[in-house]
């Protein structure tokens, strides 16, 4: 498949610097996983193996508890799997690194931070924040925190908070992000805005992106690639290609079929 | 501070408020000036019948507070902030006025009670007029060594308590210690330490900062621990080293509980650094409070505790004043 990201002029002032290709390419190979729960490991992940090409959008999708969570921390090099390999551009993964960011399920916002220094997070822990100030600046506006800077996370809604979490998560310029439920606070309609706005940056930046989702409708709007999940201990139950061009319409038979197909793998073909 | 302003009616609506709620003085703020006043008129009107100075000067002090407050009830139409303040503690100030007049008549104007225990007011503020100098000696003293002993024992203890929490390593070597030591009163080592150190100064720096060592190492500890695992990944997944985790996330997140341990830890310190004066140091508030009861000056002694009570509420004053500098962003409204 041809990265969507290659057609696309990127942007001058915000593609990623050096000259780097701005996407990773990410091989997970026979990945099983568990957790020890009273004595016992609960398997998690059952002999996952999937390949992302640099650009590539993959939506992971999955009943709740299925083990999504666990697999980005895996790619995120937070934990190590109990079986198979990870890595990235060929490189095994073994610790976290700011080129594959990861943007959790809560927004985990600093409370002693202001949104400005949330975002400023990863440069101010690198060391780079002194260059880096306009970048800060730049995302904030780009998640529409322009207003925001100086406010601390309570005093924020909670599609605000999942926005200034994006904005910490980009000012990085990561080459592989990982987005676990973004949008799951978010209201109906902020929500439909959002999808629009992270589908545009990853248009822009050309970066990877590995998200984590447990709505049909979102997945297949949004990614390249739609990865279905079974129960737990997850397995690949199937790899939807939606060759579909951007932006997309959300009636667009293509995307009703393989909604149907989607929701028949996830044993809910009854239910719509 | 616009921004939020902006997007947030209510914000508008209370300053609108505010506005039309220009605080008046109250009445009452009025009445505790001429009760003052009355206050000064029996005071100098009625002979003494104890033996005391000073009459003049009590007098003369409680014709200045009533005038005070008629001015502050004056100056209250025009400046609102002081018309605030006044109103707040009107009440107060009259029932002062009455503890004072009914103080003065039971001592000095009918020695109605038993002489050395319960002093007058003239007493009381010849303390202050005659032995101003040894007390702020004593203050003074006492503060710098409560300060020494305080800094030191807070600081070592914020740092074992942050290590406790961040090092397994370390916490093999100190939590044993720390549970064999720390539950035992620091005034149980005053035999020991005044023996074992160098001088009465040195053993009492020692025995302060041993009783603010361990709650502040206990509450640290706690609070790095119960720091959230999230906060971690989410530092090291943007690159953040060791020492930022440190400083960056595991202290800034424990901050509250430190200074929980704090206060607990300055509640402790005052009481060593009586005991401590009192047993060993001959110098500070401690000691001027032994030293005046050996020739059994009561009012000296009160005079003393005020001191101290003075002193003590401003330390932790000023410590409440520092974390909500340093705690702005855990309460609902922040200053900008
Ligand atoms: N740290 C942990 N310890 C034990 N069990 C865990 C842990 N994290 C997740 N689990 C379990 O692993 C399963 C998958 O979790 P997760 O990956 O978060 O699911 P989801 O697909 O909803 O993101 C769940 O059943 C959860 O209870
Ligand atoms: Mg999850």
């Amino acid at each position: 498949m041809v990265s969507a990201a290659l057609e696309f002029e990127p942007d001058a002032a915000i593609a990623a610097p050096g000259g780097a290709p701005a996407g990773a390419r990410l091989d997970v190979q026979g990945v099983s996983h568990g957790y020890v729960l009273n004595k016992a490991i609960l398997p998690v992940l059952h002999d996952i193996t999937l390949h992302a090409n640099p650009g590539d959008f993959i939506a992971l999708l999955g009943a709740s508890g299925c083990g999504k969570s666990t697999l980005l921390r895996l790619v995120a090099g937070l934990d190590r799997p109990r079986r198979g390999r990870l890595q990235v551009d060929g490189v095994e993964i073994t610790r976290p690194d700011p080129s594959r960011v990861i943007m959790f399920q809560d927004p985990t916002l600093f409370p002693w931070r202001t949104v400005w220094n949330n975002a400023a997070l990863g440069l101010e822990a690198r060391g780079e924040l002194k260059h880096g100030r306009a970048r800060v600046d730049e995302v904030l506006s780009l998640v529409g925190l322009d207003n925001f800077h100086h406010a601390y996370p309570h005093q924020l809604s909670g599609g605000m908070a999942q926005r200034a979490a994006l904005a910490r998560a980009l000012v990085n310029d990561p080459r592989l992000l990982l987005l676990d439920e973004p949008l799951g606070k978010l209201d109906s309609l902020t929500r439909l805005t959002m999808q629009g706005e992270i589908t545009r940056l990853w248009q822009q930046r050309g970066f990877t992106v590995l998200m984590v989702t447990h709505d049909v409708e979102e997945a297949l709007h949004m990614a390249q690639r739609v990865i279905v999940f079974s129960e737990r201990p997850a397995r690949i139950r199937a790899d939807l290609q939606v060759d579909l061009p951007y932006p997309r319409r959300r009636d667009d038979p293509e995307l009703l079929r393989l909604r149907r197909e989607a929701l028949g793998l996830l044993g809910l073909e009854s239910s719509w | 501070m616009s921004a939020i302003a902006g997007v947030n009616p209510a914000t508008t609506h209370e300053l609108f408020v505010l506005d039309e709620d220009v605080p008046r003085p109250t009445p009452l703020l009025g009445f505790a000036g001429l009760a003052w006043f009355a206050a000064a008129t029996l005071v100098l009107a009625w002979p003494d019948v104890q033996e005391v100075e000073r009459t003049e000067l009590l007098g003369t002090l409680a014709a200045g507070i009533g005038g005070l407050l008629l001015l502050t009830w004056t100056v209250g139409w025009i400046v609102p902030s002081l018309a605030r303040l006044g109103s707040h503690w009107a009440a107060w100030l009259v029932v002062l006025a009455v503890w004072l007049s009914a103080w003065e008549v039971v001592t000095a104007k009918l020695d109605a009670l038993p002489l050395p225990f319960f002093a007058s007011p003239q007493a009381f503020l010849e303390v202050y007029t005659d032995d101003y100098a040894r007390l702020f000696d004593c203050l003074w003293r006492s503060m710098f060594l409560h300060a020494k002993g305080y800094v030191i024992g807070s600081a070592l203890g914020f740092v074992s308590g942050v290590a406790l929490g961040m090092s397994t390593r370390i916490g093999y070597w100190v939590h044993p210690v720390l549970r064999l030591i720390g539950p035992l009163p620091a005034t149980a080592w005053i035999p020991l330490a005044f023996f074992i150190f160098p001088s009465s100064a040195s053993a009492s720096v020692f025995l302060i900062g041993l009783a603010c060592w361990f709650p502040t190492t206990v509450l640290t500890w706690s609070g790095v621990s119960a720091v959230s695992t999230a906060y971690y990944d989410v530092a090291r997944t943007l690159g953040a080293s060791q020492r930022f985790l440190v400083l960056k996330v595991a202290i800034p997140a424990a901050l509250p509980h430190v200074f929980v341990g704090l206060f607990m830890g300055l509640g402790s310190s005052f009481a060593v650094l009586v005991v401590a004066e009192m047993l060993g140091v001959k110098a500070g508030l401690g000691w001027y409070l032994q030293w005046a009861q050996g020739w059994a000056a009561y009012a000296n002694m009160y005079a003393d505790l005020f001191i101290m009570a003075l002193m003590c509420s401003t330390m932790i004053t000023l410590l409440f004043r520092l974390r909500d500098r340093l705690l702005a962003w855990q309460k609902g409204l922040v200053q900008w």
